[in-house]
């Protein structure tokens, strides 16, 4: 552990972490703050092994939360908990409450599949599967009971048109996806997840695989989802973090467990950071 | 300076690897040569229509070819379905046994390894034994066909299995996101892309199975007339060959000729298995084989 980092633990409320939420002076001011996901507690470990670790915070409906912090700390895991793709991983155990409406997603049994109609997410690396543009939207369709193809191909089209694609491919809708370049195929994805109209979108670095260019548009792109849509980007990019997001959390890694330091808005986490390892974080000095 | 050193040891290196490379070419190339030459006078229509004649001497190889496409049939009706099965079910499925997946498929799979690596003979004597005796079904193209099936799986499996595997880990988990079942992610993502995996299991399984000779003597038998039902007994073209040219002085020459159509046979059948998967199977879906090209 690093002197910086002793001295911060000891000194600061580490133990007990309160996290308030303040006035937001300026910025985008996406709603009023209703918990989306309330998550209580949430702890996870792999093999018994806690690789994150007591983890409370609101994601805030209709408002893009960013969750930065340095890699292998638990940030990925904590967003594939939300949408329980972590159940995959039999070794995987999940602990504490993470409630969507009044059901609780950790303790109820619940419809996985329905829940990730709801819960959608984007990957790091854009992953249109090896089937044509409009097969990769119209899949996820038909597999949640949408029978009517007319209806399919109206849904298709504004999901599209949604994230700046249709006009780009409405030609060549039946070419394989593979063949559109990485900034298209990440919004392919977005698209994908957003035909299925999902309530919230997780997005896991969405733009570290993509040019600066594309980046900007996808950026863009989901700045404007905000407001529709609940959104939980991890971002390595603190600049686009700071861009893009009304709430921010910051985890960190502590004797190899991912924990959450810091949450708030995140005009008051990149200004005014109220630990010690935060503002280390965010001017570079730490991470 | 001379940077263009000579360096004997990477020119020997070079010119062996060439050296053993040609040679391969060459043995391939005077076997399919030999074959063709000395078979191909003696192929005509007739041969292909005709009943053998005299212990083969003479005359052609119409029931052979009939009981060759029944016994591989068999074959291929019941391992394709059965193998595609084990192999999505040690791919994609045992994620459920936690802790004891890797003992187990690996367990599996190297059992799966050592059937294939069993000599045919076995085959032979075990399908005589089970089903040519045990279950009654005598020597007969059914025996035949089923003997053949347990032999062609373990690799078959192997390959589809290691196709799967070889699937992107982001397209599962892609799927998965969207809230799609397994079923559906494995019939409509997995499988299209792992199809020149299965292809190349197909045709591996159906080179063999066509060639076998020892596992089928004890079990679709000797006959060589042609067969009335899946219980009769019938004389694959890989038994004929092995007979005219060992047991029938004087059967070389319709013995190359049938070796002839055997391989020609092997080839036809490809092309057909390959065509069809595409147009029946795999319609919807286009795939890119170089995905690399996409993913930096």
């Amino acid at each position: 552990m690093t002197e910086l980092e002793t001295q911060s633990l000891t000194k600061s409320t580490y133990s007990q972490p309160t996290f308030t939420l303040g006035e937001l002076e300026q910025g985008t001011q996406c709603c009023e703050p209703t918990p989306h996901l309330a998550i209580e507690n949430l702890s996870v470990s792999y093999h018994s092994v806690p690789v994150l670790s007591d983890v409370s915070l609101n994601i805030y409906k209709g408002c893009i939360t960013a969750l930065i912090g340095p890699s292998g700390c638990g940030k990925t895991t904590f967003l594939s908990t939300l949408n329980k793709l972590i159940d995959n991983n039999y070794n995987a155990t999940v602990t504490g409450s993470m409630k969507l409406d009044e059901s609780d997603l950790v303790k109820d049994t619940i419809d996985t599949l329905q829940l990730r109609r709801r819960i959608g997410m984007i990957f790091q690396r854009p992953n249109p599967f090896p089937l044509s543009i409009r097969r990769n939207l119209d899949l996820p369709l038909k597999e949640h009971g949408i029978r009517n193809a007319k209806t399919r191909a109206e849904k298709i089209e504004k999901a599209l048109s949604d994230v700046g694609l249709w006009n780009e491919v409405k030609d060549r809708l039946d070419s394989s996806a593979l063949q559109l370049s990485g900034g298209q195929q990440q919004r392919l994805c977005i698209a994908r997840a957003i035909v299925l109209e999902p309530e919230v979108l997780l997005m896991d670095e969405p733009c570290s695989a993509l040019d600066p260019v594309a980046s900007a548009v996808v950026e863009d792109l989901i700045q404007r989802l905000a407001g529709s849509y609940t959104v939980v980007i991890v971002t390595h990019n603190l600049a686009q973090a700071r861009r893009v997001a009304n709430y921010a959390a910051f985890f960190w890694m502590t004797e190899r467990v991912g924990k959450l330091i810091e949450f708030g808005h995140s005009q008051h986490l990149f200004e005014q950071p109220k630990h010690a390892l935060t503002a280390a974080y965010i001017t570079g000095k730490q991470g | 300076m001379n940077t263009t050193r000579f360096d004997f040891a990477d020119y020997l290196f070079r010119y062996s690897i060439y050296c053993v490379s040609l040679l391969m070419i060459l043995v391939i190339a005077w076997l399919l040569g030999d074959v063709f030459i000395k078979g191909f006078s003696h192929l005509s229509w007739d041969f292909l229509v005709e009943e053998p004649r005299s212990s083969g001497r003479a005359g052609g190889i119409a029931p052979i070819l009939t009981s060759t496409m029944l016994i591989l049939a068999v074959a291929l009706i019941t391992a394709v379905p059965i193998g595609l099965s084990v192999a999505i079910w040690l791919a994609e499925l045992t994620s459920s046994f936690g802790k004891y997946q890797q003992p187990l498929t690996g367990f599996v799979g190297s059992t799966l390894d050592v059937l294939a690596g069993i000599p045919s003979i076995v085959y032979g004597l075990f399908g005589n034994a089970f089903f040519s005796v045990y279950l009654g079904l005598g020597f007969s193209i059914l025996s035949g066909g089923l003997t053949l099936a347990c032999m062609i799986l373990p690799v078959f499996i192997r390959t589809c299995e290691s196709g799967l595997r070889a699937v992107d880990r982001h397209w599962r988990d892609g799927a998965l996101a969207l809230g799609m079942s397994r079923v559906t992610t494995i019939f409509h993502i997995l499988l299209p892309t792992t199809k020149p995996a299965i292809l190349a299991g197909l045709i591996l399984s159906m080179g063999r199975a066509t060639a076998e000779t020892a596992a089928l003597i004890f079990t679709s038998g000797y006959v060589d007339r042609s067969p009335d039902s899946l219980l009769d007994s019938g004389r694959a073209l890989a038994v004929h060959i092995y007979d005219l040219s060992m047991n029938v002085t004087g059967g070389d020459a319709n013995a190359y000729a049938s070796a002839l159509v055997l391989i020609l046979m092997i080839l036809i059948i490809n092309v057909v298995v390959q065509a069809m998967l595409d147009r029946w199977f795999f319609a919807n879906t286009r795939i890119i084989r170089s995905t690399t090209s996409t993913h930096q």
